[in-house]
């Protein structure tokens, strides 16, 4: 009986690996294991065996049951296996095709360069202030130091709409709107982004509408080499660690002393090119200390306070960032223009 | 300002530094220098000629042939200017010279006659038309004097010279002149400054005999001074005035007008000449002008004179429009022989209100509304009566004939070295600035323990203060040597407001969802300033003089210049658009109002053509009213206020009136989304187009506290779908707002998942289906439970909207 069982599985095990597919290995399977089976029929003659015999015979048949079993399933891993494979390379796809995009829209260069300003000075305790665009004649102008008569009200010819409102030729005028509101206790430390309006023909290098950051800091005993410290520290993140600033004499009424701020250029590092016309220094903002009148005119006391303030074109830093050369192009919305900053 | 630096050089000893050393110097020290001309540049290789001979060609009346000694040789020379002449000195190009406007000069052959060079024209030499002087416009230049034959040009013309172009600031208008350029130079360098010669020997008779000056009001005019010159001859002023002229910008007109202008670049004083024997009266009246006066000025325009400006007469007419332009009645002309010279000081504000309003920018009106050096009249008078006696053969009359009222010009500030050292962060000695200030030319007074008296001459108006003072002294040592340091004050925490950066997370949130930001102009024409907007009850409000039509009134709405985005876009092949912007509009209460508009920040959003689109697979769907719906939500979204929002059916004008929805926050319209009228489309000439515009001020002041964390469910849910039949016209948000009203405390959530019209359906009806979601947090949900609330559902359903279950 032994033998008849090792030939059973002997001949189980062949058909199991002549097997070629889940059907054929169900057959095998309800040949030799179900209940009408061979090995079955062999151990119901086990009655006539000895006691002895019995047990041996006994545990023969569950031996070769569990080995065709084994086989059995491992087979049909193999076979599930194979199965899976051929599904997937049937499956396989161009890679190389697009993939579907996801939309994405672009900060416009404008903004992206006030953010970046704004999180510098942030960084630095500034906080950021906002104000009308529709000024008085008195914020505008007067509470900046610049009475009706002064020369430098030509600088930047104005829209008026009455005769006492006109379109914000700057965002100084949120420097005494602030300073006001802190009912002359400082320290006042703010930076004001916002749109101004100037009487200029639109071109490539004018626009009648732009945009600028206004800074302020007004404290007990703000020197003008703070101006330069805190100046230099803006400049470095801005522009680049290896960038240089120099401080160049320049006039405003709302500032004494005033300064033209310059940094080195970054396309020639200060060899000079066509960007920097061949000095080397690219002219980025003025600034200077608060003139006494100005703080006197917004509540602070001159001979306790002293603060200095800085304003600066965003246009020119975009300019500047992304080599744009036209301002028009931030004004005209052209898709274009703005996907080019979808990753700025 | 254009300063020569050979003209610079009379005044201040420069002959060991450069041009380029001076630019540099002077930029440094805040008078910045924009450009440097090089005078040469434009015509080396250019030599002095000597005509010997000019006899008319034979071939053509208008040609002369001229033999022209230069030196080395003598060559013929074809010209064709009628001024010329044996005996001139001239300027010839010779073959191989390049001339300013590009002419490569050639031996040539000119009907049969050999012309080797050319015989130059001051324009073809490279000077503006605008500037060469009328008497050799249309010839060639010859020389007054006699330069060297074959010499170099660049040197016989005084060209061997360097134009600094100055940027000068508003404060600086001691710098509109040479000699302040001179003081500025003179204290950078530290050398001392050589005044101009301003003797003169006058005749017995004096100027008070000849005229009488009266001056209405002090204040208006703080001095008037008359010169009187006699017997002159009025002929071209010598060449080299004519060329120091040139360079400086102005056209040399005669000597008479050319001393003036002479004396006026050089002391920056304006001064007129009027013909005195055309003046009409021995008296000088300087009087505001009585209303609607009337004054023809030199350049032969009329204009009508109002109580506002201020007049020279003659005590009955106006014969200049003072410290503005001459009148053209008593203009020095050929035949003038004796002139009045006016030396004067105007109140600036009066110059720059004519200037203004007569529209006559001249060198003189420009000085004057600046300020002028109140103590340097009289040597200007005298300056130009010394070149009239030497240049025009004048006879000077004795003394100036005057009306004086000035108050003192310069004037004494004290400072402290310690608070300009706090002030600029320095650590300078009190000997180191009197240093500084006596290069300055400013007089100190002895130096107490703690101040410093300084007297600011008055030729420098600008400093008044401490901190004028400070800046000079800082700009003079050089803004280099400040220091870097970082304020000491207390550390604060900057950060944005809640606003602005709920303002950046909408703005995030766009650019994600896929519309790039825009940004336009806030004003407009008056036809589109307040279409679209949220407000057509407020007034718009426009500036006095607009530059253009297109950019007249302020925006009441941001859509239109968006849509002209749109359109832009179109024209440029881009069809796929999606904009927004996020920017202030101005509403006014009243029309034509004095006071401040209210200005609220508006959101709005503009898409048009494909929304998304994967071209290989096929794949593309076109914006709809949802998609844009679909941002307009998530905008409340981002902002937490969507459950207090709702949307409406709304009719607004220039938007498709059956796809416009009004949002609402807690009832009130804070916004509108839908479809650009196709005819409103068409003005804009863009195709199909929606659009968004929100009230952010208002969505922003609703903002409440954010995100709340809610225990997560530990019970499961129930969901059951209801498919229901409703009239067409029943809004799905109000049958949604049925169920959860129905659905008592147990529905968790309901969701729209299909809305279906059409085949096995009545016309007119339409079936919705909702995904209800049973949830208690407390414990499971019984079956019945469940059945009992859904029930309820479809009974409230049944009954407020007449739906019917869908089989
Ligand atoms: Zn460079």
């Amino acid at each position: 009986m032994i033998e008849r069982l090792e030939e059973l599985q002997q001949e189980a095990l062949q058909q199991i690996e002549e097997a070629g597919d889940t059907k054929q290995l169900e057959q095998v399977r309800v040949k030799y294991l179900g209940k009408k089976g061979p090995i079955t029929e062999v151990l119901r003659g086990m009655g006539q065996l000895s006691k002895e015999e019995r047990p041996v015979v006994g545990q023969k048949g569950n031996e070769v049951r569990e080995a065709i079993q084994e086989r059995l399933e491992k087979k049909t891993k193999t076979l599930a296996d194979e199965a899976l494979k051929e599904k997937l390379e049937k499956e396989t796809l161009d890679v190389t095709l697009p993939g579907r995009k996801v939309q994405r829209g672009a900060k416009h260069p404008l903004t992206s360069v006030v953010e970046e300003i704004e999180d510098i000075f942030i960084g630095m305790g500034f906080e950021v202030t906002e104000g009308p665009e529709v000024e008085t004649d008195y914020y505008n102008f007067e509470a900046m130091n610049l009475p009706k008569d002064h020369p430098a009200r030509d600088m930047q010819d104005s829209f008026y709409v009455s005769s006492d409102l006109l379109l914000r030729t700057q965002t100084s005028p949120v420097q005494a709107r602030s300073m006001e509101r802190h009912h002359g206790e400082g320290p006042v430390k703010i930076i004001c982004p916002g749109k101004v309006y100037r009487r200029d023909d639109d071109d490539a290098t004018h626009s009648h509408q732009f945009m600028q950051i206004e800074g302020l800091m007004v404290d007990e005993n703000i020197r003008m080499s703070d101006l330069k410290g805190v100046l230099e520290t803006f400049v470095k993140k801005y522009f680049g660690e290896e960038r240089e600033i120099r401080l160049r004499p320049s006039y405003f009424p709302f500032t004494e002393p005033s300064a033209e701020l310059d940094v080195s250029c970054g396309i020639c590092a200060g060899e000079g090119c066509r960007i920097c016309k061949h000095t080397g220094w690219i002219e980025v903002l003025g600034c200077g200390m608060v003139h006494p009148r100005v703080l006197e005119m917004s509540g602070f006391d001159p001979d306790v306070y002293s603060g200095f303030a800085f304003g600066m074109g965003v246009e020119r830093f975009s300019l500047l960032k992304y080599g744009i050369d036209d301002i028009r192009h931030f004004y005209t919305n052209d898709m274009r223009f703005l996907k080019q900053f979808t990753r700025v | 300002m254009l300063i020569s630096y050979k003209w610079l050089k009379d005044y201040v000893d420069i002959e060991d530094i450069t041009p380029e050393e001076i630019a540099d110097r002077l930029t440094t020290g805040g008078v910045e220098v924009d450009a440097l001309y090089r005078r040469a540049e434009p015509i080396e290789g250019c030599v002095v000629g000597y005509v010997t001979e000019a006899e008319k060609h034979p071939d053509a009346d208008n040609l002369n042939i001229c033999q022209v000694d230069q030196g080395a040789e003598t060559v013929q020379i074809i010209c064709g200017a009628d001024n010329v002449a044996a005996g001139q000195k001239v300027v010839v190009a010779k073959p191989g010279t390049v001339l300013p406007g590009g002419m490569e000069i050639k031996a040539t052959e000119i009907r049969g006659q050999e012309s080797n060079g050319m015989i130059c024209s001051l324009q073809e030499l490279g000077v503006e038309a605008k500037l060469v002087p009328k008497h050799v416009a249309e010839g060639i230049f010859v020389f007054d004097e006699n330069p060297d034959t074959g010499s170099d040009a660049v040197k016989a013309l005084g060209w061997d010279d360097t134009v600094m172009d100055l940027d000068i600031t508003p404060n600086r208008a001691d710098c509109l002149n040479i000699l302040g350029v001179a003081y500025e130079v003179a204290a950078q360098l530290d050398r001392a400054v050589q005044l101009p010669v301003t003797s003169v020997k006058e005749s017995e008779k004096s100027a008070s005999a000849a005229v009488n000056v009266k001056i209405e009001n002090g204040e208006d005019t703080p001095y008037y001074g008359a010169r009187i010159a006699e017997n002159i001859q009025v002929k071209p002023s010598p060449y080299w005035m004519q060329n120091r002229l040139m360079a400086a910008g102005i056209r040399p007109i005669s000597n008479v007008v050319d001393i003036t202008n002479y004396v006026l670049l050089e002391y920056g004083q304006p001064l007129h000449a009027f013909d005195f024997d055309a003046f009409g009266s021995d008296e000088v009246l300087v009087r505001r002008a009585f209303e609607d006066e009337e004054i023809q000025t030199l350049d032969g325009n009329k204009h009508h004179l109002s109580t506002e400006h201020l007049v020279v007469t003659n005590g009955t007419k106006p014969t200049a429009l003072a410290g503005v332009m001459g009148g053209e009645h008593s203009e020095v002309s050929d035949q003038t022989t004796n002139i009045l010279l006016e030396a004067a000081l105007f109140h600036p504000s009066l110059i720059r209100q004519a200037s203004k309003d007569t529209r006559i920018r001249s060198d003189a009106s420009v000085r004057y509304e600046r300020g002028l050096d109140t103590e340097r009249v009289e040597q200007a008078a005298d300056r130009a009566a010394h070149l009239f006696a030497e240049y025009a053969g004048a006879s000077v009359l004795q003394g100036i004939e005057q009306e004086d009222h000035r108050e003192p010009g310069g004037r004494w500030v004290r400072v402290s070295d310690r608070r300009i050292n706090q002030l600029l962060g320095m650590e300078l000695s009190g000997s180191e600035m009197v240093r500084i200030l006596e290069r300055l030319g400013f007089q100190t007074a002895d130096k107490e323990t703690s101040s410093i008296e300084v007297y600011i001459p008055s030729r420098r108006p600008d400093i008044h203060i401490e901190e004028d003072v400070a800046e000079e002294i800082a700009r003079m040592h050089g803004y280099q040597d400040i220091p870097s340091t970082l304020p000491k004050g207390a550390t604060t925490a900057g950060s944005l407001t809640a606003e602005q950066k709920r303002k950046r997370t909408v703005r995030r949130f766009l650019e994600s969802a896929g519309l790039s930001e825009a940004v336009t102009y806030s004003l407009t024409t008056a036809s589109s300033a307040s279409r679209f907007t949220l407000y057509p009850e407020k007034y718009t409000m426009e500036v006095s003089m607009p530059m253009s039509e297109d950019r007249r009134v302020l925006r009441q709405s941001l859509i239109p210049q968006l849509l002209e985005g749109v359109s832009y876009n179109r024209n440029r092949q881009t069809k796929d658009i999606a904009l927004f912007e996020m920017g202030s509009v101005f509403l006014s209460e009243e029309a034509n109002a004095a006071v401040q508009p209210e200005e609220r920040i508006m959101l709005a959003a503009v898409v048009s053509g494909r929304w998304e689109s994967h071209l290989w697979q096929g794949e593309t769907k076109n914006t709809d009213f949802y998609v844009m719906k679909g941002i307009a939500e998530g905008i409340l979204e981002e902002l937490h206020v969507e459950s207090r929002a709702s949307f409406t059916l709304a009719e607004r004008s220039d938007m498709h009136p059956g796809r416009t929805a009004d949002i609402q926050l807690d009832g009130t319209t804070v916004g509108y989304v839908g479809q650009i009228h196709p005819t409103t489309a068409g003005d804009w000439d863009i195709a199909e187009t929606y659009a968004l515009q929100v009230d952010l001020t208002s969505l922003l002041q609703a903002v409440e506290t954010p995100v709340r964390y809610q225990t997560l469910p530990r019970f499961p849910s129930t969901t059951r779908d209801i498919a229901i039949v409703v009239d067409e016209s029943v809004p799905a948000a109000e049958v949604k707002e049925v169920i959860e009203s129905a659905g008592g405390s147990t529905l968790y959530s309901t969701s729209l998942f299909d809305v279906y019209q059409g085949e096995n359906l009545t016309p007119g009806k339409k079936s919705l289906a909702f995904t209800l979601v049973y949830l208690d947090p407390e414990r499971t949900l019984t079956d019945e439970e469940v059945s009992s609330a859904h029930d309820q559902v479809l009974r409230m359903l049944e009954e407020k909207t007449g739906a019917e279950l869908r089989q």
